[in-house]
């Protein structure tokens, strides 16, 4: 049983349903009910109900991908900020295709401080020192060489993505390669550096402006300008 | 006992012409301090308290953070200006050190500091005007700022004062009748849990009135919590339809 409707705007403590519901997101079980530990919208997705987080900082899942900036280099990884509450960790075997002697080659060889990274998120443990643990060995991931990262606020990652990818469809529009993490931050790369400038301020439009309706059609309209004037 | 310059309750009239089981004005805000990840501005009367809240973010010195949770560290200060006859000094007196932490174990039960190992919360609260009753209006405005900054909690605390007047039992104590009462009785409850996480008592209480005195100051909860609500509600609808349209 449900005590929540859709779209309702829910606070810490309020009732959303009895424990024999499917229940996700930022919610807790008190005895025999769920209730909501944020202050979150209230989404029906198939036959769950998702407490949607309306603030606050970004928590790793697994799957998610994620730009991060390596932070320090240990002795079998490397530390990675991911603008969460603690940082995460990439270890070697994650990070690189073949084995490596560590006695001749140093970890800086592959990744430094500074450097920059699109990963997936493999594994979450917080009993563990570093909460998150990342990978490289999938698709669409590795040291960021060129482009811009800009930074959002993780929740208003949704409304860059658009429903079904409508909005970031339209800013690929744009011709260059967009890979938005989940933890608010969003790598640009783009043949032309201008059209990089161009993408950043666009999005963080976005997320200044993201109440008004028909955004993607306003964001759409300005694509078609920028390129005309472009040309 | 020195006498107070008004009478505080004649007739079932209070000094401020509330009656025993009233509330001042409530006011509250949130999200006001826009470089905190959290922040909201709660008055009961005059007694107006702003509490920001940063984090959780990485512990430094790691050495400090916790392995199984988060730490809170909660600061409560009163601005040098927020008190009637003489300037305040700014340095942190014992009792605002006490109270600080007072509110740090009143807020722990609420919050999920399990959720965030390695990591801590700040949380600061100033009272910009002392008029009795700051620790329980800062407790409301520190639970406010933390829902705000979107942190995990079990429920929100809401902060409310009970006290003795001329042998009556009344709800949220002025300053004059915190100096000059005869008890008070700073509760600190979670509305949807009914789990109380603050309870200090001074003077002398018979058991009638304090049971008296838990239910009234339920009451005043009850009735800040739905203040507090409309005010996230205010705050967080137009967020909501940013997001996720309309």
């Amino acid at each position: 049983m449900y005590y929540v409707t859709p779209r309702q705007l829910v606070f810490p403590g309020d009732l959303v349903a009895t424990s024999d519901s499917k229940v996700e997101g930022a919610v807790y079980l008190d005895g025999n009910k769920y209730r909501s530990s944020t202050v979150g919208l209230v989404e029906f997705r198939d036959d769950t109900v998702v407490v949607v987080p309306l603030e606050g900082i970004y928590r790793p899942k697994r799957g998610d991908t994620v730009v991060g900036y390596v932070t320090d280099v240990l002795a079998t990884g490397w530390e990675v900020d991911i603008k969460s509450f603690t940082s995460a960790y990439l270890p070697i075997s994650e990070a690189l295709q073949r084995q490596v002697d560590l006695e001749t080659t140093p970890l800086t060889a592959f990744l430094n401080i500074g450097d920059v990274i699109v990963a997936k998120v493999k594994e979450v443990d917080m009993t563990d020192e570093f909460p998150a643990i990342l990978t490289l060995r999938e698709e669409r991931v590795g040291k960021v060489e060129r482009g811009i990262v800009v930074e959002i606020t993780p929740v208003k990652v949704p409304r860059v993505i658009g429903k079904k990818a409508s909005m970031l469809n339209t800013l690929l529009e744009v011709g260059c390669d967009i890979v938005v993490g989940q933890n608010g931050r969003i790598w640009v790369k783009c043949k032309d550096a201008r059209d990089e400038v161009f993408l950043a301020s666009l999005i963080k439009k976005i997320e200044a402006e993201s109440h008004v309706m028909k955004l993607t059609d306003r964001v759409k309209a300005e694509i078609e300008n920028y390129k005309r004037a472009r040309l | 006992m020195k006498k107070p310059p008004v009478p505080l309750l004649q007739n079932g009239v209070r000094a401020d012409g509330r009656s025993p089981d009233q509330m001042r004005e409530i006011e509250i805000s949130v999200g006001v301090v826009t470089n905190a990840d959290g922040s909201a501005v709660v008055s009961y009367g005059n007694t107006t308290a702003v509490a920001a809240v940063y984090g959780p973010r990485e512990m430094h010195p790691r050495h400090l953070s916790l392995p199984d949770r988060g730490v809170m560290r909660v600061r409560y200060h009163m601005a040098p200006f927020s008190t009637k006859d003489e300037r305040k000094s700014p340095t942190p007196s014992r009792r605002e050190i006490e109270i600080s932490k007072v509110l740090r174990e009143a807020l722990e039960p609420a919050v999920m500091l399990e959720q965030y190992p390695r990591s801590r919360i700040d949380v600061f609260v100033e009272i910009l005007q002392a008029d009795g009753s700051t620790r329980v209006a800062s407790l409301t405005a520190a639970s406010l700022a933390l829902a705000d900054a979107g942190v995990y909690m079990r429920d929100v605390v809401i902060g409310v004062s009970v006290g003795i007047v001329n042998g009556t039992v009344v709800l949220d104590l002025t300053g004059l009748e915190d100096q000059y009462g005869e008890g008070d009785l700073p509760v600190g409850y979670m509305p949807n849990l009914q789990k109380f996480t603050l309870l200090q008592l001074d003077g002398a209480w018979s058991r009638e009135k304090f049971l008296e005195a838990l239910s009234l100051a339920v009451n005043g909860v009850n009735y800040v919590y739905q203040k507090a609500r409309d005010a996230l509600r205010n705050r967080y609808m137009s967020i909501a339809e940013e997001i996720y349209g309309r």
